[in-house]
C-alpha cells in the first residue's frame, strides 16, 4: 500500500502550513491529520504518519504522540460511516443509553465495532456540546440532533447509499 | 436587554452586506479611526466583564498584562473549543452570528497590538469552521482584516485551527500546546500566557462569548456595559439550557435573574418537563457543584437564588456553585443521581490528558467505584472512599481538570448521599431500575 495525498491537498497543505510564523509548521499537525485521515477511509497508518512527519520536518514520534492523543484520530480501520453517540450527563437524561442500545441490537454490534460489511462503526463518543438538542448523533462532520429510533432508522438508511460517508476532507465545503 | 443574541434571527445575519446594515463594524471602524489601543483596553476594563469561558476572571485585567516591554509578537486566541458538558452556546453565536465574533476578534487584537489571531475550534465543528471562514473571507475583501485596515496602520489576519477530540484543549495553556502541534498537556503557570503564551509570546486567550461582547462594549462604552447586571456581574450572559425542561436552547439573561424566573417563565425554560417535579440543577457546565431544588432556588439564607457569579457562589462548597460556563443542566425527580454522576465520572476519566498522576489515577478510581456502586456491587465504604478520592486530586493537579472531576463527586455525594446508600442496601432494585429497554 503507498499512500499518497492527493495533489489537490498538497496544495492546501502548504497554505495552511503558512497560517503560522515560519519555523512553526509544526502547527499545521492537527489539521493535516484530518486531512490525512480522510484520504484514506478514515483512519491513519504509521506510513501515512512518517509521511506527515516528513511533510513538516518534524520527528515521526511528534506526530504519533498526537495521533493517538486526539479521539477524532484513529489508527485502525473503521467503517465507511461512522456513528458517534454523545454518552455524557445531558444526553443520558434525554434516553442516549436506550438510544446507544436500540442501535447496537439493530447493527448485531456492540460500541467500539464495525459490521461484518465494513458499513458502519458505531462509536460512543464523550460531550459534543448541543447538550439543547440531546440525544446526539454526529455522523462525518454533521450533527444530528432530537435523535429517536425513528430517526436513527433513517441515518441507518442514509449509510447503505454509496456515496454517503464519513471521511470526506473536511477543509471541503460540501459537507 | 440583548447584547449577543439582538440580531441573531436576523434573515441573513451570516452575510457581511446584512452584519454590517444593521451597524456591524461600526465599532472596529471606531476604535481604529479614533482610539489608541489602551482605550479600547480601558473601556474593557470600566465594563468590568468577566471571561464567560467559566472562570470569570475580568477581561479588561487579563489585556493590562500583557507583556509590552518585549519586541516579541503579540497572539489573540479565541477559545472556541466549548466541551464542557451542558454548554453549547458559543456554537449557537458562531453559527448565527459569525460576524459578531470576527468583529470582537479584531478589537480585541487590536486592544492587545497583536497582528495575528487565531479561532481554536473544536475539530468536530469542522461546519461552523466553514462558516467563520467565509465571515473572516468577508471581513478581508471589505478591507476590515488584512493590510493597514481603513488606513489606520493596523493590520491583522485571522485564522481558524482545528482541534481533534479533546475536552482538556479548552484549557488554555492546552489549547496553546495544541495549537503548536503538541498533544494538549496543560502547562504549569506561571508563566502566564501574558508572559509566555504561544510559541513562547505574550498571548491572550479569551472565549467566544466574551469576545462577542467587545463591539457593544466599544460602541456604548464601558460604563454604559457596567450598568447593566449586577455591581460584581456586569452585562448579559448566555446560558445554555437542557435536561427536563419544556424548552431547551440558548438564552440571554441580563445577570441577576432569579434562577425562578428564568426556569419556569415561558420565556426561557418554561418549566419542568410536563407532569414531573425540579430535582436538582448543575447551574455552571458539569464541572461546578450540583445543587437540589430548595437550594438552587433559594440560597442557605432564604433568599432567592439569582443568576449572577456572587449569588450562585453563596453558601460556598456546602450549598453553593458557581455560575461556570453556563450550562444549565436541570433534572427531574426520575434521575438516578448515581448514574448521573457515573457519567460525568467517565466523562472526566476519558478527558484526563494522564499528565498529573492524582488526576489520571483519580479519575479511573472514581469511574470504577461508582461503576461499582451502579451495577449493585458496591459497598457501604465505597461511598467515602469515593469522596476520598474526589479530595485526593482537587488541588493537587497542574490544571483545574482535576477539579472539575471531583467537584461534581463531592456535591452529588453531599446532597444527595441517600441514594448512593440506597444502591448499596437495594442492589436487586438498582439493577432492576436500571434495566435499559429498547
Ligand atoms: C478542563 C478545562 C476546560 C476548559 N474548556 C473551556 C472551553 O471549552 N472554552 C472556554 O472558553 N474556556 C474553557 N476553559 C477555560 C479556559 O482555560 C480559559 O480560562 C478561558 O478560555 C479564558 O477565556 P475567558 O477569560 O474569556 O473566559 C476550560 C478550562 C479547563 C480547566
Amino acid at each position: 500500500m503507498n499512500f499518497q495525498f492527493s495533489s489537490e491537498s498538497i496544495e492546501l497543505i502548504s497554505k495552511i502550513i503558512k497560517r503560522y510564523p515560519e519555523g512553526r509548521q509544526k502547527s499545521a499537525l492537527i489539521p493535516v491529520l484530518h486531512i490525512a485521515q480522510a484520504e484514506n477511509h478514515g483512519w491513519l497508518t504509521t506510513e501515512i504518519m512518517n509521511q506527515v512527519a516528513e511533510m513538516l520536518q518534524i520527528q515521526p514520534i511528534e506526530v504519533y504522540e498526537v495521533a493517538t492523543f486526539y479521539s477524532m484520530f484513529s489508527l485502525k480501520p473503521v467503517g465507511k460511516c461512522i456513528i458517534e453517540i454523545c454518552m455524557t450527563g445531558p444526553c443520558c437524561l434525554s434516553g442516549a443509553e436506550e438510544l446507544l442500545a436500540y442501535l447496537e441490537s439493530k447493527l448485531g454490534i456492540k460500541a467500539g465495532e464495525t459490521t461484518p460489511d465494513g458499513m458502519i462503526t458505531l462509536k460512543k463518543v464523550e460531550c459534543l456540546a448541543a447538550c439543547g438538542g440531546a440525544p446526539v448523533i454526529k455522523n462525518g462532520f454533521n450533527y444530528y440532533e432530537n435523535m429517536n429510533f425513528k430517526k436513527a432508522d433513517l441515518l441507518l438508511e442514509k449509510c447503505t447509499h454509496e456515496s454517503f460517508t464519513s471521511h470526506s476532507n473536511p477543509y471541503h465545503q460540501s459537507l | 436587554m440583548k447584547i449577543l443574541l439582538q440580531n441573531i434571527d436576523v434573515p441573513g445575519i451570516q452575510n457581511f452586506e446584512v452584519y454590517r446594515r444593521l451597524g456591524g463594524y461600526s465599532a472596529v471602524e471606531k476604535a481604529l479611526k479614533t482610539m489608541v489601543h489602551s482605550e479600547v483596553v480601558k473601556e474593557v476594563k470600566d465594563s468590568g466583564l468577566r471571561g464567560r469561558g467559566g472562570a470569570g476572571f475580568p477581561t479588561g485585567m487579563k489585556w493590562f498584562f500583557i507583556d509590552h516591554t518585549t519586541d516579541k509578537p503579540k497572539y489573540m486566541i479565541c477559545n472556541a473549543d466549548e466541551g464542557e458538558p451542558g454548554t453549547f452556546k458559543d456554537r449557537y453565536l458562531m453559527q448565527h452570528n459569525p460576524h459578531l465574533l470576527v468583529e470582537g476578534m479584531i478589537l480585541s487584537s487590536f486592544a492587545i497590538e497583536s497582528s495575528t489571531a487565531y479561532i481554536y475550534i473544536r475539530g468536530e465543528l469542522f461546519s461552523i469552521l466553514h462558516i467563520l471562514e467565509k465571515a473572516i473571507g468577508e471581513a478581508y475583501a471589505n478591507g476590515f482584516l488584512g493590510k493597514n485596515i481603513l488606513g489606520s496602520g493596523y493590520s491583522l489576519d485571522i485564522y481558524c485551527h482545528p482541534g481533534a477530540g479533546a475536552y482538556i484543549c479548552g484549557e488554555e495553556t492546552a489549547l496553546i500546546e495544541s495549537l503548536e502541534g503538541n498533544r494538549g498537556n496543560p502547562r504549569m503557570k506561571p508563566p502566564f500566557p501574558a508572559v509566555a503564551g504561544l510559541y513562547g509570546c505574550p498571548t491572550v486567550v479569551n472565549n467566544v462569548e466574551t469576545i462577542c461582547n467587545i463591539p457593544w462594549i466599544v460602541n456604548n462604552s464601558g460604563a454604559e456595559f457596567a450598568k447593566l447586571g449586577t455591581d460584581k456581574s456586569p452585562g448579559t450572559k448566555l446560558i445554555s439550557a437542557c435536561g427536563h425542561i419544556r424548552y431547551p436552547g440558548v438564552y440571554e439573561i441580563e445577570l441577576g435573574m432569579p434562577v425562578n424566573e428564568f426556569l419556569y417563565s415561558n420565556e426561557y425554560c418554561g418549566g419542568i418537563r410536563d407532569n414531573h417535579q425540579l430535582k436538582a440543577v448543575i447551574a455552571g457546565g458539569s464541572s461546578v457543584p450540583v445543587l437540589p431544588a430548595d437550594l438552587i432556588l433559594r440560597t442557605p439564607k432564604g433568599e432567592p437564588r439569582l443568576l449572577s457569579y456572587e449569588s450562585l457562589s453563596e453558601g460556598g462548597f456546602d450549598s453553593g456553585t458557581m455560575l461556570g460556563s453556563g450550562g444549565f443542566i436541570v433534572m427531574d425527580e426520575t434521575t438516578c443521581m448515581v448514574r448521573q454522576l457515573l457519567s460525568y465520572a467517565r466523562f472526566y476519566y476519558d478527558e484526563s490528558c494522564g499528565q498529573c498522576s492524582p488526576c489520571r489515577e483519580g479519575t479511573g478510581w472514581m469511574e470504577k467505584i461508582l461503576h461499582r456502586l451502579e451495577n449493585g456491587r458496591g459497598r457501604m465504604k465505597d461511598i467515602d472512599l469515593l469522596a476520598s478520592v474526589a479530595k485526593n486530586i482537587e488541588g493537587n493537579t497542574i490544571c483545574p481538570l482535576g477539579d472539575a472531576a471531583a467537584w461534581p463527586v463531592r456535591s452529588f455525594i453531599h446532597h444527595f448521599r441517600d441514594e448512593f446508600e440506597w444502591h448499596v442496601n437495594e442492589p436487586l432494585a438498582c439493577l432492576n431500575m436500571h434495566q435499559v429497554t429498547v
